[in-house]
């Protein structure tokens, strides 16, 4: 999926820069891909079908046709109009002049409602606000006491008494100004768009309430149909802004654009995880080479500057750089690596694009139980053929792949692996060079 | 009312611009290349995926200029018939295995409707005349018990649980040891709604996945994967995952009374191979339906 898409729409560009001079019909088969790529990450059909046409105009214009890069250019202009599609004006939470403020949570069943109330709490708690959670979910068996244990874990003001939602949200507000609580955080229960009743009893609260934000709750993983979500929910509610949840996992998240297409609502918050902190900020520009499949380096990157030791991590580099990398550490990184999760996840968060990751190395990243077989494959290596594999010799390699469980063929391909490895090392470990920059810098098609 | 019709009719209720239902598609009109494309549009709009739509259209499209069709209505019976026969073909069976007791395992990510399934499938078996058993292995979300076990009264039938945070291993090894004394049938376990990309929770699924074995021979006899029909194609991805750490028998595809069309279980089908077992259509103990492929294609036709 993620990885055979980035390089499709590479083996295109790839294509198209193969030749001369560009006519009207390679721009039609290189949109033809960004189309598809886009659709496979859930963009909704009509938005694709918008910005392909804004794409195209473009690019038959002038400014691919005549340039030297006419794929760079073509993916530039994709990443601008994604961008200026998710582009937004801060996207901070409107408080209320006149505490409490209220927070409206509404979206479809299983979208992450009642999590993420908890997770809002905490995230508003942190920048000085004293919120309280009401529970008016009074549909899910098992809500409201999810609600209230995960308020009580993180001794976060709690109330949900009545009979209906209603009642549930309008005593909560009395019981948060007696409490001096500046803000409640208002979980509804999960309903479908089309569910007249309760698309009703929600308008009929949100009117009650008065809420300064009324926030779409949507999942990551929807498919097309998030623009009916949306659009529905905004015309019969009126939402303020959208939290995008379960951003954790691989889907690319086209849904973002079409919820944004469909409401022109700012997404204001991800959901990245299951606990309590796992809420960010939306950040447009990953978001769109998220979607494209271009990976999000800047995540990666933070995620490894959270995990990785700083120290261990310079070493590394400097030994990246100087071509003094061993199987001995490239055991040590897989150990590294290991901390931060799934090594395929962090596969996806780079950019295909970067010097083109040769083929054999992401057979490396197809599971971590491979992780596991590889410690083991450098495990039963004497120390010596670990600084030096070019001694291993076929019964060297018997030896190893006995030690270590495996298949002589496994062993060959670790080797290849690694030796693959320090080519592109060397590849990459150049370009910082001033003289072999220019060099460099072209070999990588993504590079701009 | 038949499924189609419940099916057609919650369809129906909003539709905007936004879907064209196919069978407009299907009024008198000439059999051009943008008849196609409007017919591969269509599909892709139900969370076909651009891939499957485009080689269904293909395969019609070849066999309408090899055979000269000119109806439309003719296409579109082709169309059905060939959905049809993607779900159905080498179908494996989701009729439930005996077993002494049969253990059933519901899986899937978070918030795709696992614990509600759950109750359904235990109401529905329990109402086939089966004594069936509730198991609360979701053990990390918090009133994940209590959800399943408000469920297990509603339904009315017995549900084995433990405290929040205990090795949900475990407690499926003491509510499968419980169930044989206690001459269960059926028992369908829950568990806790994870990414598939999360290594650790999957692996903690696997061992569950042993654990039953080790209890009651031939356990589990069925493992259903919990797929949202709004998931878009993420839902083979997920499908993928769950399928390599432990074998799937079929999808319960849920909350199929929204209008997102579910196409996602026909890529997961095509791709996997993975038969759809059950359809989710409300919020009620008795909103669950056996799957029928004909009846679903003419609902995700439009």
């Amino acid at each position: 999926m993620f990885t055979s898409l980035t390089e499709k729409l590479q083996d295109t560009f790839k294509k198209l820069r193969g030749k001369g001079k560009l006519t009207e019909k390679d721009i039609d088969a290189a949109i033809r891909e960004l189309r598809v790529n886009l659709l496979e990450a859930d963009v909704n059909f009509k938005v694709v079908k918008k910005l392909m046409s804004n794409v195209k105009e473009r690019a038959v214009g002038h400014e691919v046709m005549k340039s030297l890069t006419p794929a760079q250019q073509i993916v530039k202009i994709l990443r601008e109009e994604l961008t200026a599609m998710l582009e937004q004006e801060d996207a901070g939470l409107n408080t209320s002049s006149e505490p409490p403020t209220v927070i409206l949570l509404a979206g479809l069943q299983g979208s992450g409602k009642t999590t993420t109330a908890a997770k809002l709490a905490n995230h508003l708690r942190s920048n000085g606000h004293r919120p309280m959670l009401i529970g008016a979910d009074l549909t899910r068996p098992g809500a409201v006491d999810q609600l209230s244990s995960l308020a009580s874990k993180e001794d976060i003001s709690f109330f949900s008494e009545g009979k209906t939602p209603e009642e549930v949200a309008q005593k909560g507000l009395k019981q948060a100004k007696k409490s001096s609580n500046d803000l409640v955080i208002v979980d509804t229960s999960g309903r479908l768009h089309i569910d007249d009743e309760l698309m009703e009893e929600l308008s009929t609260l949100r009117e009650k309430m008065g809420p300064s934000e009324t926030l779409l709750v949507v999942d990551a993983m929807t498919g097309q149909d998030a623009v009916n979500i949306a659009s529905d929910f905004n015309e019969r509610i009126g939402i303020s802004g959208v939290i995008l949840t379960k951003l954790d996992g691989d889907a690319r998240g086209g849904a973002a654009l079409s919820v944004k297409a469909a409401t022109g609502c700012p997404v204001k918050f991800a959901g990245v995880g299951e606990k309590i902190e796992d809420l960010e900020p939306f950040y447009p520009e990953r978001m769109v080479k998220r979607i494209l499949g271009m990976g999000d380096v800047l995540s990666l990157i933070e995620k490894a500057e959270n995990t990785i030791d700083q120290e261990k991590a310079k070493e590394m580099e400097d030994k990246l750089r100087s071509q003094q990398f061993t199987l001995e550490d490239f055991k040590d990184q897989l150990h590294e690596i290991k901390k931060m999760g799934s090594i395929q996840d962090m596969l996806d968060m780079l950019p295909s694009g970067m010097g083109g990751v040769p083929s054999e190395l992401k057979n490396l990243s197809v599971g971590d139980d491979q992780v596991v077989k590889t410690e083991a494959i450098i495990n039963s290596m004497t120390p010596e053929e670990r600084r030096d594999p070019s001694i291993i010799n076929s019964s060297r390699r018997k030896r190893i792949a006995r030690g270590s469980g495996t298949r002589v063929q496994d062993v060959n391909q670790l080797l290849k692996q690694f030796d693959m490895m320090k080519k592109m090392m060397k590849k990459m470990g150049g370009m910082d060079k001033k003289k072999a920059k220019k060099k460099g810098i072209k070999k990588l098609p993504f590079f701009q | 009312m038949g499924m189609v019709d419940k099916l057609k009719e919650r369809l129906q209720k909003s539709r905007d611009g936004f879907v064209k239902p196919i069978k407009q598609l299907f009024g008198s009109r000439t059999m051009d290349d943008e008849f196609f494309e409007e017919l591969e549009e269509s599909l892709i709009l139900g969370d076909v995926g651009a891939e499957t739509a485009t080689r269904v259209v293909e395969d019609i499209k070849d066999q309408v200029k090899r055979e000269k069709i000119s109806e439309p209505q003719k296409v579109q019976e082709m169309l059905v018939d060939q959905l049809t026969w993607i779900l159905e073909e080498g179908n494996g069976s989701c009729s439930l295995p005996q077993g002494s007791p049969s253990v059933v395992l519901i899986m899937g990510v978070n918030g795709s409707g696992k614990t509600t399934t759950a109750a359904k499938l235990a109401y529905r078996w329990k109402h086939e005349g089966s004594k069936a058993l509730l198991v609360a292995g979701d053990t990390f979300r918090d009133a994940a018990i209590e959800q399943l076990s408000l469920w297990a009264d509603r339904v009315g039938v017995d549900l084995i649980k433990q405290q929040q945070g205990s090795d949900p291993s475990a407690v499926f090894f003491d509510a499968l040891n419980a169930a044989q004394s206690r001459g269960v049938d059926v028992v369908v376990g829950d568990t806790a709604g994870r990414l598939h990309t999360r290594t650790n929770l999957m692996d903690e699924l696997q061992k569950l996945y042993r654990v039953t074995g080790k209890v009651v021979e031939g356990a589990p006899h069925q493992v259903l994967l919990v797929v949202d029909a709004t998931t878009g194609q993420n839902g083979l991805a997920q499908a993928e995952k769950f399928h390599h750490f432990v074998p799937v028998s079929g999808l319960v595809l849920t909350k199929v009374d929204g209008t997102a069309r579910g196409g996602i279980a026909l890529a997961i089908k095509e791709k996997l191979n993975l038969p759809i077992c059950y359809l989710g259509v409300g919020e009620g103990v008795e909103d669950l339906q056996p799957f029928d492929a004909r009846s679903f294609v003419e609902a995700l036709l439009g």
